[in-house]
């Protein structure tokens, strides 16, 4: 159908897609669906992040990109060869393992060079060294896995798997196993070696902040189906679903009902209060009459003594009670309670210009009417809420 | 950093309290009063057994049972009864070695299929393999003596593919022998083999294939190594006893498949030559020592454990 319509913007050789390419996935258990009908495009060179909480399809995709798992139906290409049916030891694709899983009777050096034997490779010795340094573990190579620390461990991990040059490289919650600290700096770790030898990674993560530090498109995957795709910053900034909304950071969600499209704004009745919403930040259909969510983070809501001036040009929101403060030391956390019963998270920066608000103050609430988004209201309002092991 | 060197002053002020711990030396005690029983035991029936062994293996061959032995210091023995019993010896160890091998291709596949491909079967094909102890060996290898006989349908079955003569018979052959050896030891080389295997990560075997192995290669360069401690184990289990089994070569044999362990037995209950039964005793443990150590360093898995 769309077909003619794409046809002149590719000149030349048609279809042959540079990078991975997954059309209609499906992969079905005995009892249940792990992944269905999933469609991906992961450009070649960039890094990749499938994200989503345990069970949700994430690490059976990745299992069959890299032959481990046999889908039930849907294609795999890569580089417009179609690898959906070939054996894994016949892909240009490499693993880092969940828990690394290191050969324990070979040395760190026969780790890494485990690869390069198998496919005869000349140049071992060489490949081998330089990809130690690359991961500073040149010092470590005659030791075994079980004498190095999970930090270690995990580098070896990359090399053994990097050392092949893999069209692909995969990464199953690669970081798992390793506590919070060291976490942080084998993010920054993994993602200067991708910079530097410029393969195509995807990551497969339930850690939210770890898939927008690191990757450049992240898919948030929910039961098997991709919810939605993107840069980390427009997933975070315009979430088009309510999970999207809570499983990446926190979003108050405020019941509406839709007055209708106003120009390049929706207008919607806030619970007494008309409130607007810039169109491209609309995903439902703008029907009068029906309710719809409206999305708001947390750090957007501004704050402020009743009566005072908000510096924000939309309409301010009355009657708010302070019922619980958290002070964090960068931010202040607040919940407001509203009249309407619902508490609203509000976090604000300690700039140090303002005092805080104690429990029971009396406050008005606002934002900027082009940070909020408005969310189909069949959806599951505390939907991703949930998350498995979040970071605090 | 900062965090131990402000602790350290404050450690000596506040010497941790433990009222109800018995005092250190008790406690070192209790590991001594654990091994005390079986510390006993052995004593009593393998270290004077033994020193009895040794010395019977010493004693004058003119002696007899009746009048009793004089102690000799007769080295002689060794060489003498060597000299005599060299062929069931070899034979022994020919046999036992053969058997271990055929144990060790049948139980390796058989660990593998029950630790890898069983799935909840597991549990119910573990006990089959160790439900043949629940008869007695030797009624077991009597079994096979039906199973084995002339006009018995193996026979015929064999003669009647020509594999066998129609005239050829398995009782009282090498291959009867070898057969009720590797029947009766095989649980002992299937059960370390499957600890083993069992215990393999299957992400392991997985990370090879995703390295470029095929099966087969996946299988000799992760599997075969990271089972080798089974398959020291099971092997030393299979042929140390194999060696000095003497029912199999008994029941299933004839005098052309005699194996050092009947001629011990006879040495000692037919003809009444305990110095002679002694050193040929004492001679199979020394050699079955000294192939198991060289066995355990060559296969160099002290590494592994």
């Amino acid at each position: 159908m769309s077909q003619v319509a794409e046809a002149p913007e590719k000149s030349g050789d048609v279809g042959a897609y540079e990078g991975l390419r997954i059309r209609s996935l499906t992969k079905e258990f005995a009892s249940f669906t792990a992944v269905k009908s999933l469609d991906l495009d992961v450009p070649s060179g960039s890094f990749f992040a499938l994200l989503g909480p345990s069970g949700c399809g994430k690490t059976t995709t990745l299992r069959m990109v890299a032959g481990l798992e046999t889908p039930t139906s849907g294609s795999i290409e890569l580089s417009g060869k179609d690898i959906t049916w070939d054996k894994p030891y016949r892909r240009p694709v490499n693993t880092v393992f969940q828990n690394y899983a290191l050969f324990p009777h070979l040395d760190i050096y026969e780790n890494v060079a485990f690869g390069l034997r198998r496919r005869k490779s000349k140049e071992v010795d060489r490949s081998v060294r330089e990809m130690l340094q690359l991961v500073e573990l040149e010092s470590q190579t005659r030791k075994r896995p079980p004498q190095l620390s999970g930090g270690q461990q995990q580098r070896v991990a990359l090399a053994r798997a990097l050392i092949n040059s893999p069209e692909v490289l995969l990464l199953d919650e690669p970081l798992g196993a390793l506590d919070l600290k060291l976490r942080r700096s084998m993010q920054i770790e993994i993602k200067r070696i991708q910079t530097e030898v410029g393969l195509t990674f995807v990551h497969v993560t339930h850690d939210q902040e770890e898939a927008m530090t690191m990757a450049d498109t992240i898919a948030v995957m929910n039961q098997g189906v991709i919810e939605q795709m993107g840069a980390p910053a427009e997933l975070y900034d315009n979430p088009e679903t309510t999970f999207v909304a809570n499983f990446l950071g926190q979003s108050n969600l405020i019941e509406v009902e839709i007055r209708g499209p106003e120009g390049d704004f929706v207008v919607v009745d806030m619970q007494g209060t008309l409130a607007s919403i810039p169109t491209q930040r609309t995903h439902v259909q703008p029907t009068v009459g029906e309710k719809a969510w409206v999305g708001i983070r947390p750090e957007k809501v501004l704050i402020a003594e009743v009566g005072a001036s908000i510096d924000a040009p939309g309409n301010s929101i009355p009657g708010g009670v302070v019922s619980d403060v958290s002070f964090i030391g960068v931010s202040t956390q607040y919940l407001v309670r509203m009249p309407w019963g619902q508490e609203i998270q509000v976090f604000e920066q300690n700039t140090g210009r303002r005092r805080l608000f104690r429990q029971g103050e009396q406050v008005d609430i606002s934002w900027h009417p082009e940070y909020a988004f408005l969310l189909d209201h069949h959806q599951d309002a505390s939907a991703g809420v949930d998350k498995v092991d979040a970071p605090s | 950093m900062t965090a131990s060197t402000a602790a350290a002053p404050i450690a000596p002020a506040t010497p941790p309290e433990q009222p109800d711990r018995p005092p250190a030396r008790k406690r070192k005690l209790t590991g001594y009063w654990l091994l005390l029983p079986g510390m006993l035991w052995l004593a009593v029936f393998f270290v004077i057994p033994f020193y009895s062994l040794v010395a019977t293996s010493l004693y004058d061959r003119t002696g007899s049972v009746l009048q009793g032995y004089d102690m000799a210091w007769q080295f002689s023995n060794y060489w003498h009864t060597l000299d005599d019993y060299w062929r069931p010896l070899v034979r022994s160890l020919w046999y036992g070695g053969l058997a271990t091998l055929i144990c060790l291709a049948l139980g390796y596949v058989l660990a593998y299929a029950i630790a890898f491909k069983s799935g909840r079967w597991k549990n119910l094909m573990l006990v089959l393999v160790i439900a043949p102890f629940f008869t007695s060996f030797l009624v077991r290898t009597l079994s096979w003596k039906l199973l084995l006989r002339d006009d018995g349908f193996i026979v015929n079955a064999l003669q009647f593919v020509h594999l066998l003569g129609s005239d050829g018979r398995l009782l009282a052959t090498p291959v009867a022998v070898i057969a009720g050896l590797v029947y009766n030891f095989l649980p002992f080389m299937v059960l370390p083999l499957f600890a083993s295997i069992d215990k393999i990560d299957h992400r392991l075997i997985e990370a090879a294939s995703d390295l470029y192995s095929r099966p087969i290669v996946g299988f000799f360069k992760v599997t075969w190594p990271l089972s080798l401690p089974g398959v020291v184990s099971g092997t030393l289990l299979t042929f140390i006893p194999a060696v000095g089994d003497y029912i199999n070569a008994e029941l299933l044999g004839s005098p052309k498949q005699r194996m050092i362990g009947n001629v011990i037995q006879s040495l000692f209950t037919d003809a009444n030559d305990y110095p002679a039964a002694g050193a040929l005793s004492m001679m199979l443990m020394l050699l079955i020592l000294a192939m198991v150590l060289f066995y355990v360093r060559r296969a160099g898995t002290e590494e592994l454990l």
